[in-house]
């Protein structure tokens, strides 16, 4: 963790601060309960959090339960991540209309409001600096993540509370935010510690004339932060990757995933990095109008594989493998890095708690 | 210079509900346009302005359940050039078909059974002639419908996913409930196309569009409902009984639903 210059926040100022950013004109979204679980909802003010809520998550399985009641942030996360706050899962991209002169083609644009995301997790910041990598970095950026994503201001929590499901610790990716936030926050016993990691997080600090946090505070958060990490008890032996996935190729194991896989595509769909979408064609019944979308896509689908006359990935086998391959091997070559960060949601929101951990495991067994 | 004539529809009715016959009548304003893009020729759910065939398309709903709709529906074949089933009992025999797998009685709920002439079964269009396209669904979607009629009318190849509702849940950023309640949902095996209206609804997906991982033609889906059998059983607490239920319902007697039912019915 990172010494930053950092302020105490007192229980009872927190919604000054969230009110010093909505002062900025954001709009504010935070981990709201829905449905048993939270998901980014807009919130006025600090009241609506879930305030003495816990989530407590294993394979296949997500419950919310009392946490401390004094703390609003013991929900490590819910299902959701960044990505469908910068990547739409449908994403409207043309317009096209069939008239007497012609073809008339109008582009979507790509606007965004200004929107403070309060309670960020350290993976889902190494996953969005993924995202960023494949969507806006490089010769062609995309319009739309890219005005989402500039519009965005990030109000990070470092975890001090593990998952059975979580293993950023592993993928070093967390527990603790280390940087791409403009805001970091610890929930301590007495309130918070506040750091700032932007030009704009400094202003807002100053603009609530804080006290600068003494050491134990500090140590309290550090400690915090530590034994967090030290409770995960999930990981993946990342020093064999990429290689030891590429020689897994004709591992007999993959039968026995694709023996419990649905192929129903939920861990694609929450993993913060999955990028894969479908621009889908969408016209009238009179078929003088037409929209294209962009829809979040999956390699699980039995469209996904199919090229011209011949489908490469038929069966769950091959889709399981192509899948975890992509993630913890192929990614590291094509993208210099893992594309797993270890928020264990894949996990979790399998519906038969497939985890890939152990899958993992598995496959690299030698003898096997 | 004459005019084109206009495509010929007709909509014929076998066993069943209605229901996918009033989703064309949905259609609403697209009603109108496609009354302008085809003549309707035969509706008897809509109109008595009954014409004779032959017909370029022909839509049938229903499920076959007695002799007299074997013979109909041979007639109704030839006279269609092309031929599209429509919902649940026409693509895989319907929650009738539940009689499939049953002795059936007909006197125990007839009073004058005489007067009935029924098959033991109650099977799938494709299962007597060739179909040229399957739209599911318990009701069918209005806007699958309409994009599976614009194609046909441009004469282009009806295409529409085969992937689960999961996808369509988590498009729209809804919350598990098999995950987050462990409410016995079957929308991992079931095809996407009704827009995930029940887990929406904080309910579980009866699998109305019938088993996913499927593309046409029909038959040939490789959903795992057996995994997700088996997670209900020991995850969700669910005994044989009850595990037969959920998979032998709407389309009961479609594989690989067909299939997981029965295992579980030898194990009960």
């Amino acid at each position: 963790m990172t010494d930053r210059c950092a302020f105490k926040l007192p229980r009872d100022r927190f919604d000054d601060l969230l009110q010093a950013i909505r002062q900025r004109n954001y709009l504010l979204l935070a981990p709201v309960e829905r449905d048993g679980s939270v998901m980014w909802g807009e919130i006025e003010g600090s009241r609506e959090l879930a305030w003495g809520k816990a989530d407590s998550q294993a394979p296949g399985s997500y419950r919310l339960e009392a946490g401390h009641p004094e703390r609003c942030f013991e929900v490590t996360h819910g299902p959701q991540s960044l990505k469908s706050l910068t990547f739409s899962p449908r994403q409207k991209l043309v317009h096209v209309r069939c008239g007497d002169d012609g073809l008339t083609f109008d582009s979507e644009a790509a606007e965004s409001k200004p929107t403070a995301v309060i309670g960020v997790r350290a993976c889902d910041l190494a996953a969005l600096k993924m995202q960023e990598r494949i969507f806006i970095e490089g010769e062609y950026a995309d319009p739309y993540f890219k005005a989402r994503r500039e519009k965005l201001l990030l109000v990070a929590v470092n975890c001090t509370r593990a998952q059975p499901t979580c293993f950023c610790a592993s993928m070093g990716t967390g527990p603790a935010a280390e940087s791409g936030f403009d805001l970091v926050l610890t929930e301590l016993e007495e309130g918070f510690l506040v750091a700032a990691g932007s030009r704009t997080g400094e202003e807002i600090i100053a603009s609530l004339n804080l006290d600068a946090a003494g050491e134990p505070e500090q140590e309290e958060a550090r400690q915090a932060v530590e034994a967090c990490a030290a409770s995960q008890t999930r990981s993946i032996n990342t020093e064999q990757l990429p290689q030891a996935m590429y020689a897994a190729h004709d591992h007999p194991h993959w039968d026995d995933i694709a023996s419990r896989c649905l192929s129903c595509a939920n861990c694609t769909m929450v993993c913060p990095t999955c990028f894969c979408h479908a621009v889908e064609e969408v016209p009238t019944l009179s078929r003088d109008e037409s929209e294209r979308i962009r829809v979040w896509d999956s390699c699980f689908t039995p469209e996904h594989g199919y090229i011209h006359g011949k489908n490469m990935r038929p069966a769950t086998r091959e889709r399981y493998r192509m899948w975890l391959t992509h993630k913890l091997a192929a990614w590291i070559d094509q993208f210099g890095s893992s594309g797993c960060v270890g928020c264990g949601r894949c996990i979790t929101w399998c519906p038969v708690g497939i985890d890939l951990t152990a899958e993992v495991a598995a496959l690299l067994e030698k003898d096997a | 210079m004459s005019e084109v004539p206009k495509p010929r529809l007709a909509v014929f009715k076998f066993a069943s509900c209605d229901g996918c016959q009033l989703s064309v009548l949905s259609l609403e304003e697209d009603l109108l346009v496609l009354g302008g893009k085809v003549d309707i020729a035969y509706f008897p759910e809509a109109s008595s302005r009954m014409l004779d065939g032959p017909y370029d398309l022909g839509l049938v709903e229903g499920s076959v359940s007695t002799p007299e709709d074997v013979h109909r529906l041979s007639a109704v074949r030839e006279q269609c050039g092309k031929l599209v089933s429509i919902g649940a009992c026409a693509t895989s025999g319907g929650i009738q078909a539940l009689r499939n797998f049953i002795d059936l009685d007909v006197s125990a709920v007839y009073p004058s059974p005489e007067y009935i002439d029924t098959l033991s079964t109650s099977t799938p269009i494709s299962e007597h002639v060739d179909v040229d396209f399957e739209l599911w669904g318990c009701p069918i979607d209005k806007q699958q419908l309409a994009l599976v009629l614009g194609d046909l009318l441009a004469g282009v190849k009806p295409r529409l996913p085969g992937s689960s509702v999961c996808i369509e849940c988590k498009r729209r950023q809804r919350t598990c409930v098999l995950v987050a309640r462990g409410e016995a949902c079957l929308g991992p095996v079931t095809r996407t196309g009704c827009g995930a209206i029940c887990p929406g609804m904080s309910r579980g997906c009866y699998g109305c569009f019938g088993p996913a991982d499927a593309s046409f033609p029909p038959g040939r889906s490789q959903a795992n409902s057996d995994a997700l059998a088996l997670h209900f059983h020991e995850a969700l607490k669910m005994d044989a009984a009850d595990v037969v239920r959920h998979f032998r319902g709407i389309h009961g007697y479609m594989d690989p639903f067909k299939q997981t039912a029965a295992k579980w019915e030898d194990d009960g």
